[in-house]
């Protein structure tokens, strides 16, 4: 972007100075496509919410009352799959991740803005092939196991290639990412002077850039097992079902860290802003992130340990998935000391990035009954699994989520958002979340596998009160983005750094004008110097 | 607690074993809840700054290398003592049981066909005697299913084309839910079977009768209604007229029914038969063609039976 161009736009509207569909549709702008990934995502999580209530109100049932189990199924694969691959994969690193490494690092852009562009419509273009699926709606879960997979009637092929493109655009952010941060830091922004966002960004790029590709080949094998039969999942020909499953967890379990790891980032930076001190154990919580991003390569197998693997292998997936724990615990344990002697403001987003800690602890401390071998037996494919990634995956991703958008609400539209309703939406969500997804755990104990259209009536009780929880959870998240379409338009004007954050997005106008930074910012210390006297390090 | 969670008892010594382990780490669990959640609440609240306060100077600190060691320590030691434990009670759950009764099973959608040592088959029922360990040999049909027994806190996939195992030893006498907990399909949840465990009287009187029962002279209509119920076919079809995974048996007979090839066909014994044994030859309008052969589960003599029951049923 020229420099005149920069100077004719008013105060005040900065990147968001340009109208008309085609300066957004052809942008290179990163924080412009940063929004553009978020509505999208945005849209599709509350598409994927629709589909969740649909379940929970067919649940309130033990028998078929709203819907047939064929509608039913249909419905669990489409909420699954519309909220991990169109929702919380791309959501956060694309969405705020785009919009956010650039002004962090101090740069003007990403290093391949074109391929960004790329990237979105790619993913727009996995998005329109997905939606042709619909003609016959998947019914195999997210997980797509085979057989099942191969034999349907579902348009399983069609689905693959959407997907294919998804991760295709997935990959290619991660690599403009990965370049961005080795590259483009401004001058003085040392690895360790780097934000704790940007530490969990690069980490989760690695898994995009390794990862994707496997999942990507995975679909194609399925999609020439229905169109040829070449047989490689197929045991009549010689194949084998469990090969399928190893491919899928192999990308899907390091994707859980894709999810959670830029919402850790996101806590990481909204903690010590509103406690006014500096992050307890920078380092630590620097290099877990890259820990759990290379140690989630290798525990893929504990989805898999009553599927038919080798006892052998149970038990040694069973103790590298213990090693992720330790990593994990360290980030949690840092966050809380953080707090410690801390002058703390509860603002809306620090509201929601200590529920972040809180649910996610819970979500956490599930993890062992299911990483311990004989407790898996049991637990394993009945509602406690339900209950232990809706707590890691929407009480952690989702509500990290939230945080961020709170926190960055007033860079990205240059508004405040109102903190009366945002802290309605916040106790609303809270309780009911807790309704919904506590039970859930007390369900799964008591033996209901997931996925089941109907149930017996002791599981009655249960699910009905899992569905009231769900309506509460519902109306608070309407309430919150209520606030977010109101205060778009209708907000206070906001400041440059409404929260005194010290990263380096807070140095420039809210919102940022498209060049981000008249000049590239030098950098002399890390950016947690709260209640220190001047820059310091790590 | 497991009372007041409507949590099902063990119904094996194993189980029991399994609970140990689950409340050892709920123990560690509930340890970390409240370090970590007490800490988290206490000073969120404690370090508070109110509306108006003046901002507190904070004390800069950044890490603490006793304390950061404490705590990478002493959870790695826990998390290892539950992996430990966890794999030692699944090494005794995996270990093949000598003397075990060797029953096949064979899961399809959406049924359990079990096959007891004599060759004797049962759909979706498999009794079994206290004290008496069993050893399941476990294949499918078609897609993958999962038999999940949750009183025994065990479940193990069953694919096809191979034959995965799993051992159980019955304490208790009673009824326990089989469920499918692999998804398979539309009648997933309707897969539902039952292992009922009896003493070894109770067992014997049991074998013995069905030994009789061939010969046993019963109205052929309500030899029909048990096969009925015991071959699993309620799983997908009902008697009162709903529609479930097929249609429902209630004034099927007789009837005209449209096909899915857009032709019709009168539902008279040659159709219900064919139905039976080929049952994707001709499919009725509406449903999907998942129904799996009961050809070679049941004769021809059990075929009669059960159209004479649909006969009865107007």
């Amino acid at each position: 972007m020229s420099e005149e161009k920069a100077a004719q736009s008013g105060p005040g509207r900065g990147y968001l100075e340009e109208k008309g569909w085609r300066s957004w549709a052809y942008t290179l702008d990163h924080k412009r496509i940063g929004v553009m990934y978020l509505f999208t995502t945005l849209f599709f999580f509350l598409l994927g919410g629709v589909f969740g209530m649909l379940i929970r109100l067919e649940l309130l049932t033990p028998g078929p009352t709203f819907f047939s189990d064929q509608t039913y199924n249909e419905m669990f694969t489409m909420h699954g799959s519309m909220m991990i691959f169109l929702f919380i994969i791309p959501g956060i690193p694309s969405g705020l991740g785009n919009f956010l490494i650039p002004l962090m690092i101090g740069a003007r852009d990403v290093a391949f803005p074109r391929l960004n562009l790329a990237s979105y419509w790619l993913f727009i273009m996995g998005i329109i092939v997905i939606l042709f699926s619909l003609a016959h709606p998947m019914d195999t879960g997210w997980t797509f196991y085979t057989p099942y997979s191969a034999k349907t009637a579902a348009s399983v092929t069609v689905l693959s290639f959407g997907i294919f493109l998804v991760g295709m655009s997935s990959i290619l952010t991660g690599l403009n990412f990965i370049v961005t941060i080795h590259q483009l830091r401004a001058t003085g922004m040392s690895w360790l002077r780097m934000p704790l966002f940007i530490w969990s960004m690069y980490a989760t790029s690695i898994i995009q850039v390794v990862a994707t590709p496997v999942i990507g080949m995975t679909f194609i094998l399925l999609a020439m097992e229905r169109l040829f039969g070449i047989g490689l999942f197929d045991p009549d020909k010689g194949g084998d079902p469990l090969l399928f499953q190893h491919f899928f967890w192999f990308y899907s379990h390091p994707v859980v860290y894709v999810m959670i790891l830029p919402a850790m980032g996101a806590i990481s930076e909204i903690i010590p802003t509103f406690s006014r001190k500096p992050i307890f154990g920078y380092k630590a919580i620097a290099y877990s992130s890259i820990a759990i991003a290379l140690a989630g390569f290798l525990v893929w197998g504990h989805h898999m340990f009553v599927a038919g693997m080798s006892v052998y292998a149970d038990v040694i997936f069973s103790i590298l998935t213990f090693s992720v724990a330790i990593p994990t615990g360290v980030k949690v344990f840092n966050w809380i000391a953080t707090l410690y002697k801390g002058s703390i403001s509860l603002d809306s987003p620090m509201l929601y990035a200590l529920t972040f800690i809180f649910l996610f602890i819970v979500g956490g401390l599930t993890g062992p009954f299911l990483g311990s071998l004989a407790t898996d037996v049991h637990l394993t494919d009945t509602y406690f699994v339900v209950a232990h990634f809706h707590y890691t995956m929407m009480g952690g991703t989702v509500m990290g989520l939230f945080a961020g958008l709170h926190y960055w609400f007033p860079k990205l539209t240059g508004r405040m958002l109102d903190e009366r309703p945002a802290k309605t939406a916040w106790a609303i969500i809270v309780v009911g979340f807790n309704i919904t997804f506590f039970t859930m755990f007390i369900t799964g104990m008591q033996g209901m596998p997931r996925r089941f259209a109907e149930y017996p009536e002791k599981y009655q009780a249960g699910n009905v009160i899992s569905s009231i929880g769900a309506a509460i959870l519902a109306f608070g998240i309407l309430v919150m983005f209520y606030n977010y379409v109101r205060c778009m338009f209708r907000g206070a004007p906001a400041p440059a750094d409404p929260w005194r954050g010290k990263t380096l997005e807070w140095t420039v106008p809210s919102p940022p004008p498209t060049e981000n930074f008249e000049t590239i910012p030098t950098v002399t210390g890390w950016p947690y110097s709260y209640g220190g006297k001047g820059d310091g390090d790590a | 607690m497991n009372q007041l969670f409507d949590i099902p008892g063990a119904a094996s010594k194993i189980s029991g074993e399994v609970d140990s382990v689950f409340l050892y780490i709920l123990l560690v669990g509930l340890f970390f809840f409240v370090v970590t959640q007490g800490a988290l609440i206490y000073f969120a609240l404690r370090y508070r700054k109110k509306k108006g306060e003046p901002e507190r100077e904070t004390p800069y600190i950044t890490s603490n290398r006793a304390l950061e060691t404490i705590w990478i320590v002493i959870p790695s030691i826990l998390v290892l003592s539950i992996f430990y434990y966890g794999y030692t009670v699944y090494m005794k759950m995996q270990a093949p049981m000598p003397g075990a009764q060797e029953i096949g099973v064979v899961a399809k959608q959406w049924l359990w066909e079990f096959t007891y040592p004599d060759g004797r088959k049962a759909v979706n029922e498999l009794h079994v005697q206290t004290g008496k360990p069993v050893g399941l040999s476990m294949t499918s049909e078609d897609v993958i299913h999962s038999l999940y027994l949750p009183d025994f806190r065990i479940k193990q996939d069953i694919l096809p084309g191979r034959y995965t195992k799993m051992y159980l030893l019955p304490d208790r006498p009673g009824e326990y839910q089989i469920f499918c907990a692999e998804y398979c399909g539309q009648g997933h949840s309707l897969m539902l079977g039952k292992l009922i465990v009896m003493d070894a009287h109770e067992y014997a009187e049991w074998s013995g009768r069905q030994a009789g029962e061939s010969q046993a002279a019963m109205p052929p209509a309500r030899r029909g209604e048990e096969l009925v119920k015991n071959s699993g076919c309620l799983g997908c079809h009902t008697t009162d007229g709903s529609p479930r995974v097929g249609p429902s048996l209630k004034g099927l007979f007789g009837r005209r029914v449209e096909l899915s090839d857009g032709s019709s066909v009168t539902a008279d014994e040659d159709y219900l038969k064919e139905s039976m044994t080929d049952p994707g030859a001709k499919v009725v309008k509406g449903y999907a063609n998942v129904m799996p052969t009961f050809k070679g589960t049941l004769s021809d003599a059990d075929i009669t039976d059960i159209i004479s029951y649909m006969k009865t049923l107007k």
